[in-house]
């Protein structure tokens, strides 16, 4: 009898505690620079495309919502000649960051996508790129890569040994 | 004053046959709760308040909710409908209807001999009610309360049951 | 003499047109009353303060599917919503709210208010059973004997006050409170009619027969659109009512200091009790069936006959 009647004095102090809901529209949440939300495709420091068309991200997802096809400019660098992801089925988990080789798809802390139209969730790779190296500013895919993509001549890259010449016997 | 009687009357004498007629034990049960509001009603008219709210509350409110209770427990169906309908044949009928009327004719025979005192409305109010039953009927108050007694000790007699199942952990050492 | 008629009709369109609307609002401030007590914000989208959620609410119930299951017994389907907001409503003709502004004095208003919460049985019962579901019948049967039994307990509460009093009439109650509120002299049965009240009510700590977690939503599983909204509707009702039968019995109905008119003072009376009604809904857990039972027949019954017997003494012995 005792325990309920402070049970009742308990609940009813609380009337007089900070709320705890936040109103969302008008104060929003502050998010983490790690959350996962919503999914873009990055670009290296020359404003190039980072994604090489992998599939890495694609053979990842575990819902299937990725989808790209690969193809090669005039000198042999390779981009997606579309690239697409359906949001209404993607649950960010963040998985196909973590496969990209390349850093170019990267999840930002954006959660606010909300659609009339279902078919408006599917976004092309016009609306995922954006102007920005995302999360990994300076790097450039191609100038790490052994190959000669018209951003630098074999062996120039960072790290990297100019390259052998094969029909010299010098060591 | 003497319309609304008759409504009422009317509303008893209809909702008592509909409790004999109804197939569904529940709708003729209902039909009995109809039956006792409206000669709560008639009481009212008749000027006893106090009887008339009794009605309700003990006959109306508690001892037929008990009927539909069981009746509900009991879960009859279809089956019980179509029993019902057997057993409301002219035979089953007819000896008792034949005594009822005889009744009645007595009742009218009755009604009809000339009364020497009209008889004077006077309400029945709660105080009279309780005159009447501590005064002059104190004994029959008493031997009812004795009885509803002896009735609520033997129902908490019956409903009394030792725990045999204790959890296997709390089971206690017997006491030899 | 048609002058009295046409204000006695007046009267009761404004006490139903009154009560519904505090009953539909009550939603409103039952949903921000526990909203405020778990540390929520609540309803606060639809007009100031969120106070149009009741519009809202009510608008979304008239367009909802009246769904009748085709198990279901058709007749006493409909009927039993229907009762429940009746018999509350009926009840709310015998209080006095204030000096004149009560539909019907009787002389038995006490008794009256104890038949009609009694009849308020029949709709969970018949409800029940009508939707012809193992649910819906456990809830009934759980809701059957749970308000006949703390009927009874109501019932010997309120003779205390009435021995004190000397009347069944409620206006009588209240001016025999004039000096002292029976919350003073009969604070036992305060907190048993309380307690029954809730119970009466089937309010949250004691909502047994609808208890969510175990029965779906009990005798109204099956009930969709406005005749859930009957249920819903008379739930509130009956909290208004059982506010305002403790007001009307042991906190002096309309009487208080006459900085205030009599109707201000019992409405704030009783607002009090439907707040305390939302705290407890807020605050306490469900007891199980059987505890409910046993707590009513072994603690209230025998404290309530107890109280009854040290008032009789007393008033007794006052009385030599």
């Amino acid at each position: 009898m005792i325990s309920l009647l402070r049970t009742i004095r308990l609940t009813f102090l609380h009337m007089f505690r900070k709320r705890e809901t936040i109103p969302y529209p008008e104060e929003k949440v502050s998010l983490h620079p790690r959350w996962r939300g919503r999914i873009v495709l990055t670009r290296d420091p020359d404003m190039g495309e980072r994604c090489v068309g992998c599939y890495l991200c694609a053979a990842a997802c575990p819902v299937d919502c990725i989808s790209l096809q690969a193809t090669e400019d005039e000198n042999g660098r390779r981009y997606p000649e579309f690239f697409r992801i359906n949001f209404s089925r993607c649950i960010f988990c963040g998985y196909c960051e973590e496969a990209c080789p390349t850093y170019a798809i990267q999840l930002i802390p954006d959660f606010e996508m909300g659609e009339y139209n279902r078919q408006d969730l599917v976004y092309e790779k016009e609306d995922l790129l954006i102007n920005s190296q995302g999360k990994y500013p300076g790097y450039n895919y191609y100038k790490v890569a052994g190959i000669d993509a018209g951003i630098k001549g074999k062996g120039e890259g960072d790290n990297e040994e100019p390259p052998i010449d094969i029909h010299s016997l010098l060591p | 004053m003497e319309l609304i009687f008759y409504i009422t009357a009317a509303i008893t004498l209809i909702s008592t046959i509909m409790v004999i007629t109804r197939h569904n034990p529940v709708h003729a049960l209902l039909y009995l709760v109809i039956s006792l509001l409206s000669l709560s009603v008639i009481f009212f008219l008749l000027g006893a308040p106090f009887a008339a709210l009794l009605e309700i509350i003990i006959y109306a409110g508690a001892i037929m909710v008990l009927f539909i209770f069981v009746i509900m427990l009991l879960n009859l169906g279809k089956e019980t409908a179509i029993q019902e309908k057997e057993w409301l044949k002219p035979k089953v009928w007819i000896g008792p209807a034949v005594l009822s009327v005889i009744l009645f004719a007595e009742l009218f025979y009755l009604i009809g001999i000339p009364h020497q005192t009209s008889p004077v409305l006077q309400t029945v109010d709660s105080k009279v009610v309780a005159i009447s039953l501590f005064r002059p009927y104190l004994i029959g108050v008493e031997l009812a309360a004795m009885l509803l007694m002896a009735g609520v000790v033997g129902a908490a007699h019956i409903g009394q049951h030792k725990k045999l199942v204790f959890h296997r952990f709390l089971k206690e050492e017997e006491k030899t | 003499m048609m002058n009295t008629t046409l204000q006695y009709i007046l009267m009761i369109v404004m006490v139903l047109f009154v009560l519904t609307t505090i009953a539909a609002w009550l939603i409103w401030l039952e949903r921000r009353m526990l909203a405020v007590w778990q540390n929520r914000s609540g309803p606060n989208r639809a007009g100031p303060f969120g106070l149009f959620i009741v519009v809202a609410d009510t608008i979304k119930l008239f367009f909802k599917e009246d769904w009748i299951p085709p198990f279901a017994d058709k007749t006493i389907f409909v009927i039993a919503p229907a009762i429940v907001a009746a018999t509350v409503l009926m009840s709310f003709v015998v209080i006095p709210f204030a000096p004149g502004i009560l539909i019907a004095d009787l002389d038995i208003g006490l008794l009256f208010f104890l038949a009609m919460s009694s009849l308020g049985v029949y709709s969970i019962v018949l409800g029940g059973w009508a939707s012809n579901n193992k649910y819906s019948l456990l809830g009934a049967l759980r809701g059957a004997s749970q308000m006949i039994s703390y009927e009874v307990f109501m019932g010997l509460s309120l003779m205390g006050v009435v021995m004190l009093s000397g009347s069944f009439r409620l206006s009588d109650i209240v001016l025999a409170q004039k000096d002292c509120w029976f919350i003073v002299t009969q604070p036992v049965a305060f907190v048993v009619f309380l307690i029954a009240g809730i119970a009466e009510t089937h309010r949250l700590p004691f909502d047994i027969p609808e208890a969510e977690s175990e029965l779906v939503a009990g005798f109204h599983s099956e009930y969709s659109g406005m005749k859930f909204g009957m249920f819903f509707i008379g739930e509130y009702l009956g909290v208004t009512l059982i506010s305002a039968m403790l007001v009307t019995l042991f906190f002096g109905g309309w009487l208080g200091p006459a900085f205030l008119p009599p109707l201000v003072w019992f409405i704030l009376k009783t607002f009090v009790f439907i707040l305390f009604f939302i705290l407890l809904r807020a605050s306490l857990p469900r007891p199980r069936y059987d505890q409910l039972m046993s707590y009513g027949w072994k603690i209230l019954l025998p404290v309530a006959l107890l109280n009854l017997l040290i008032t009789g003494g007393i008033v007794l012995m006052m009385t030599k």
